[in-house]
């Protein structure tokens, strides 16, 4: 019973661990009821999160939580991994609905910072109820990616918005600033509930419903700063080996990413320059018109004409604003988001190569005899099997990415291109019939004079 | 517009040479198929013809500017551009045209021809020559006299300048303006014979006459006062109009890099790679346009440059009435002393300072002959400065006559012209727009297709 309860919670999370039966060839996993590593994961956790003055360890639902702080360890079965495949988006049965909204200002005496409102609705029956408000601010997201990409190493985790943007950027709380940041979060956010795996994460869900205290003490669960450290050390140290065998289609993978890293930072430059050209046009267009009007203070039989003109430069101005905005709204952030994905997506082949690492330097060892080797096959058979969900996830994965910056990248440009086709029809509107009472008015002029 | 039988009187100065109306030296004008020019509108065409006193119509046209190199003043070598001038007889009946005259002039001959017809024309307002270096640039248009679109939309506004001469019912009479279109050598000799810049008023002279005039008609005050908001304006105006240029050709030409990354990131897409390789020509398409559009808008810039410039020909023409007027006043402040002198004289009393009084005072009373001597030659003079006055005041309202008349003509034109210049811009915008329109809407396909 309590295996079959695992699964349904592991099948919950998106993770199927391992038939309970056995199935997984490897039985030392960190799994609920064995204490010992249990145990020394509550060890591990150390108060070193930053929030936090009390060092409370709080063992709330351990079950729950161990499964869901996944050490790479963790292995998966390939027939596990065939559920995970099967999951695609369904637009149709979604069911979790996500808004951040409202950013507000806290300030204490050791810092101010602000936090967003999230609001979720759901039917989905592992939530305790259909509608969650909770507050969050910036360090809560940027634990729950880390979460999220500890669990699911090479799956695309959506990116978060800058920490800080260091161009231009005088105070940390400018309007603007807060803006961006609060769309790009809800978009983080929305991005994990469209996605098939990670929309099932047990963090995430914490992330959406707990209380500020819950959230608190269930962060401090979980590998700690050390435990972290450790992994980090062993990944730099494995990925100095350099990836070997890398397969063909990862080769290609990266070799895409790369070029698309490129490609995509120049168009996010490009977009700010456009951007910022516009604006410096905006700024000029204003005082364009005001003379035109002054002018027709001195001028008695150009009067109409030279306060037309200036009507419709005035028109066209605030066409040129609307423009400035449109693309604000729907270019840059889409442009900016993929420069984000990008950094992502190099992380993750990163991190498939670390997992790849681990295997060859074992496989390395078998074969050189450098260590006691009665347990490298049984290592190296977890490994491999680690190594194939891994390279699975990241497939399934990319080819969902793929498709989806296909879709946005063309969403935006098209609505860039919306916009300005709107621009130039206003604009032309003004003009024309602007034109149409001037040469009404010629006629009138024209026909009154003829005797 | 008027067009009397040519009246001596009117000239206020008379030309050196007869002026020409003579009808088979007839100038009349016509407005050149190739003038680029603002503003000659078929209403004055019409006057012209309908003038049975010009038998023939003349087309002028700058054809051709052409780089040249020779020797100046101080025998130093330079590079100037001159400009080719071809005048063209039409014949009434069968409008075909033949070429008449053709030669060659360089800026400075230009200059030299107004200056002239400024100091003999001072009651006229001389059309203005188009500026002899580029101002109002916007930074990616060259400064530089040579910069062949500069002299190209000089040679345009050269040929405007003479047209507007030879649409002006006084001056089309000139024979020096004449010579000029026809005569190439020894043109300015003939220029500098006439001696006009001994005739021209001294810029001092006018500038005390600006500060000291009592009683300038109050017509003129206000058209002063309109020539400065003029100048001030359209300034102003085209000084935004050049930076807005500037910022619109930065929108345009970065989206050029569109294309180049569009391109290049085609190259690893499968799906996306043709959509997004055609989007980037469009990009680079659109971020082209922009130089065509900004070079139209910069002929627009130049018919509002040339009314910046007829505000200093309208202060000219005020300046002269100035400088009458105080010439009127002095005379008749002088002609009003001397008669109390010669009173004071006659009667015995001193009341005015003199320093012939003070030296008789000093040095003793003179005889009743010289007194009787200097009351003669006072008269003379009084009798002599009422003649004087009576000719200048005469002078004085004639000039303010034709002076007006020529205003008003300038009004008209003014407004004909600069409700012409807002129109055609209008138009300008409107095919931007268009252009804009079919890019994006080229694009957005692409994009959609991708």
């Amino acid at each position: 019973m309590e295996g079959e309860r695992r699964a349904s919670q592991a099948r919950s999370s998106g993770l199927p661990a391992g038939g309970a039966d056995g199935e997984s060839p490897g039985g030392s996993a960190p799994f609920p009821g064995n204490s010992g590593s249990s145990a020394l994961l509550q060890a591990e956790v150390l108060d070193l999160d930053e929030d936090e003055d009390d060092l409370e360890v709080f063992s709330k639902d351990a079950s729950l939580m161990d499964m869901n702080s996944f050490s790479p360890m963790m292995p998966t079965s390939p027939l596990s991994m065939i559920n995970q495949i099967k999951f695609e988006d369904e637009p149709d049965l979604k069911d979790l609905f996500i808004t951040v909204d409202e950013p507000e200002s806290h300030v204490t005496t050791i810092e101010t910072f602000i936090t967003y409102r999230i609001i979720t609705k759901t039917s989905r029956g592992e939530f305790d109820s259909s509608e969650f408000e909770v507050r969050r601010r910036y360090q809560d997201f940027l634990w729950l990616k880390g979460k999220l990409e500890e669990a699911h190493p090479t799956l695309i985790i959506p990116p978060l918005p800058e920490k800080f943007i260091v161009k231009g950027m005088v105070e940390r709380f400018n309007d603007d600033f807060i803006e961006t940041r609060r769309k790009a979060l809800h978009k983080f956010l929305n991005r994990i509930a469209d996605h098939p795996t990670l929309t099932f994460n047990e963090d995430f869900k914490i992330f959406l419903t707990a209380q500020a205290w819950e959230l608190s003490s269930h962060k401090k669960q979980g590998p700690g700063l050390l435990s972290r450290m450790g992994q980090t050390v062993r990944a730099v140290a494995s990925s100095m080996r350099g990836v070997k065998n890398r397969p063909e289609e990862f080769m290609e993978m990266n070799n895409f990413i790369e070029l698309f890293s490129q490609k995509i930072n120049l168009i996010d430059k490009i977009s700010q320059r456009i951007y910022k050209e516009e604006r410096e046009y905006f700024d000029e267009m204003k005082e364009y018109g005001p003379i035109h009007i002054l002018w027709s203070a001195s001028e008695e039989d150009l009067v109409d004409t030279l306060k037309d003109v200036a009507g419709c430069i005035d028109r066209c101005c605030k066409a040129t604003e609307k423009r400035m905005s449109g693309l604000s709204e729907a270019l840059l952030p889409v442009v900016h988001e993929y420069v984000l994905y990008s950094e992502m997506l190099m992380g993750v082949m990163k991190r498939r190569d670390q997992i790849q690492a681990e295997l060859d330097s074992k496989v390395e060892a078998l074969t050189y005899k450098k260590t006691d080797t009665d347990l490298l096959p049984e290592e190296i058979g977890k490994l491999e099997d680690k190594v194939e969900c891994a390279n699975n996830a990241l497939k399934a994965d990319w080819e969902r990415w793929k498709q989806n910056m296909q879709n946005d990248i063309k969403l935006a440009f098209t609505d860039m291109a919306e916009e300005n086709i709107h621009y130039y029809e206003q604009c032309l509107a003004t003009w024309e019939s602007f034109l149409t009472s001037q040469t009404n008015l010629h006629l009138e002029e024209t026909s009154e004079d003829k005797p | 517009m008027e067009q009397a039988p040519r009246d001596p009187e009117r000239q206020l100065q008379p030309a050196p040479l007869e002026p020409l109306g003579c009808p088979d030296a007839g100038l009349g004008a016509a407005v050149g198929k190739e003038a680029a020019g603002a503003g000659e509108e078929d209403s004055g065409v019409d006057t012209m013809t309908h003038n049975n006193f010009w038998l023939k119509k003349i087309e002028i046209s700058v054809s051709e500017a052409e780089k040249r190199t020779g020797r100046n003043a101080m025998n130093m070598q330079e590079t100037y551009t001159a400009y080719l001038i071809e005048t063209r007889s039409v014949e009434h009946t069968d409008g075909q045209s033949v070429l008449t005259d053709s030669l060659w002039r360089r800026y400075s001959e230009f200059e030299l021809l107004r200056n002239y017809l400024l100091v003999y024309y001072p009651h006229i307002v001389v059309p203005p020559l188009p500026e002899k270096r580029a101002e109002f640039v916007w930074h990616k248009l060259s400064a530089d006299n040579m910069d062949p679109d500069f002299v190209e939309r000089r040679r345009i506004g050269l040929e405007n300048f003479l047209l507007r001469i030879a649409s002006h019912p006084i001056l089309c009479r000139d024979k020096i303006f004449y010579l000029f279109l026809t005569q190439e050598g020894n043109w300015k000799e003939t220029v500098n014979e006439t001696g006009f810049q001994l005739k021209a008023d001294s810029r001092l002279k006018a500038l005390n006459a600006t500060f000291r005039v009592k009683n300038p008609d109050k017509r003129f005050t206000d058209l002063k006062h309109y020539s400065d908001e003029l100048q001030s304006v359209i300034s102003h105006l085209l000084r935004v109009r050049a930076r807005v240029a500037d910022r619109l050709y930065g929108v345009y030409k970065v989206h050029g890099n569109y294309g180049r990354v569009f391109s290049e990131w085609s190259a690893i897409e499968k799906e996306m790679g043709d959509g997004l390789q055609s989007a980037g020509h469009h990009m680079d398409v659109y971020a082209s346009s922009i130089d065509d559009i900004l070079e139209d808008e910069e002929h627009y810039a130049d018919q509002l440059k040339e009314y910046l410039f007829y505000a200093e020909a309208l202060r000219a023409v005020c300046r002269k009435h100035e400088l009458m007027q105080y010439d009127l006043e002095m005379a008749a402040q002088d002609l009003a002393s001397k008669k109390q002198q010669c009173e004071e004289l006659a009667t015995g009393t001193v009341r005015t300072f003199s320093l012939k009084g003070m030296t008789t005072k000093l040095f003793g009373q003179e005889t009743p002959e010289q007194r009787e001597a200097r009351i003669k030659v006072l008269e003379e003079q009084i009798n002599e400065g009422e003649q004087q006055l009576k000719s200048k005041n005469l002078e004085g309202r004639e000039f303010v006559k034709n002076a007006w008349a020529d205003i008003e003509r300038f009004k008209e034109q003014k407004n004909r012209d600069l409700k012409e210049a807002l129109i055609s811009y209008a138009v300008m915008q409107i095919s931007m727009c268009k252009k804009g329109i079919q890019v994006w809407t080229n694009a957005k396909e692409c994009f959609s297709k991708m």
